[in-house]
């Protein structure tokens, strides 16, 4: 039982840095791939096409 | 934990998105190239027109190839680090460790969910095509990509009949709500292109993906190594 308590205590802590990780990864998407700024959206252009991203 | 998803979807990402770059100038560029003669009006279709098929194209435009690879390379940084979390989560709870060939699979998901579950009600856009108003296909895009990702992981970890059922409702919810469509057709560009476009980036999609979810197994593993030695 202890043991079970100190591996669930260990995975929760666990999981604050996996999902800080998750945003990034998904900010890094949004911006690189969604953003409408017009410099980002001009460079970004042809892969968001290609990945299927909605673009303009 | 967090330095090592993040340097191992560093690497993996680079690399992936690296591969996807080079696949997508092969292959997705010069159809783009070609609807944009259409969008931007120098070739002309519909009614009695004719044009070739196999028009000159201007192949090879330096900074937008570099830009195109080094923004692949981004966006599949993105795709890594989120793969990456999704399997440290799996192997803290299993306690497993992931293959290069499971990894493969993983990234195959990972590809239906950002990719091939979207396309099914939002096909890959060519420039010069009809499309409903931008932001909300992004949020359809955002939601669809949320839904399909809980809908695979509740099938890929469960044995029981619920969890199963739900998640196939997940993946078909946003399918069956439907996503934003144009009021009229007005794009310029023949319908060959389109559907070349479409498909040629969903196939790129895929062996991309496969290639990104093989190498985040390896590079986890390797990052998983060396802090643990």
């Amino acid at each position: 039982m202890t043991a079970f308590i100190e591996i669930s205590k260990q995975s929760k802590s666990n999981m604050a840095p996996i999902a800080f990780a998750a945003f990034l990864g998904l900010l890094i998407i949004y911006v690189a791939g969604h953003s409408q700024s017009d410099i980002l959206h001009n460079a970004a252009h042809d892969v968001r096409h290609a990945t299927g991203f909605p673009c303009h | 934990m967090f330095s090592r998803i993040l340097v191992s979807g560093l690497f993996a990402g680079v690399l992936g998105g690296f591969i996807a770059g080079v696949l997508q100038w092969l292959f997705v560029q010069p159809v783009l190239l070609h609807s944009e003669l259409y969008e931007t009006g120098i070739l002309k279709h519909f009614g009695a027109l004719t044009n070739s098929a196999q028009p000159d194209l201007d192949r090879i435009q330096p900074i937008r190839d570099i830009l195109s690879i080094l923004f692949s390379m981004i966006i599949y940084i993105g795709y890594a680090i989120l793969l990456i979390s999704a399997m440290t989560i799996h192997k803290l709870k299993s306690n497993t460790i992931i293959s290069f060939h499971q990894g493969i699979i993983w990234g195959i998901s990972g590809y239906i969910i950002v990719h091939f579950a979207p396309a099914i009600s939002l096909p890959p856009e060519v420039p010069g095509v009809a499309a409903a108003d931008l932001q909300s296909r992004q949020i359809w895009w955002f939601i669809t990509t949320f839904f399909s990702a809980a809908g695979i992981w509740l099938i890929a970890f469960n044995s029981k009949k619920l969890p199963l059922v739900i998640g196939c409702i997940l993946i078909l919810a946003p399918h069956i709500f439907g996503a934003p469509e144009p009021s009229s057709f007005a794009g310029p560009a023949p319908t060959e292109i389109g559907a070349l476009f479409a498909s040629r980036a969903l196939g790129i999609g895929l062996i991309s993906w496969a290639v990104l979810g093989g190498l985040s197994a390896i590079f986890l593993h390797k990052e998983t190594m060396r802090a643990t030695n």
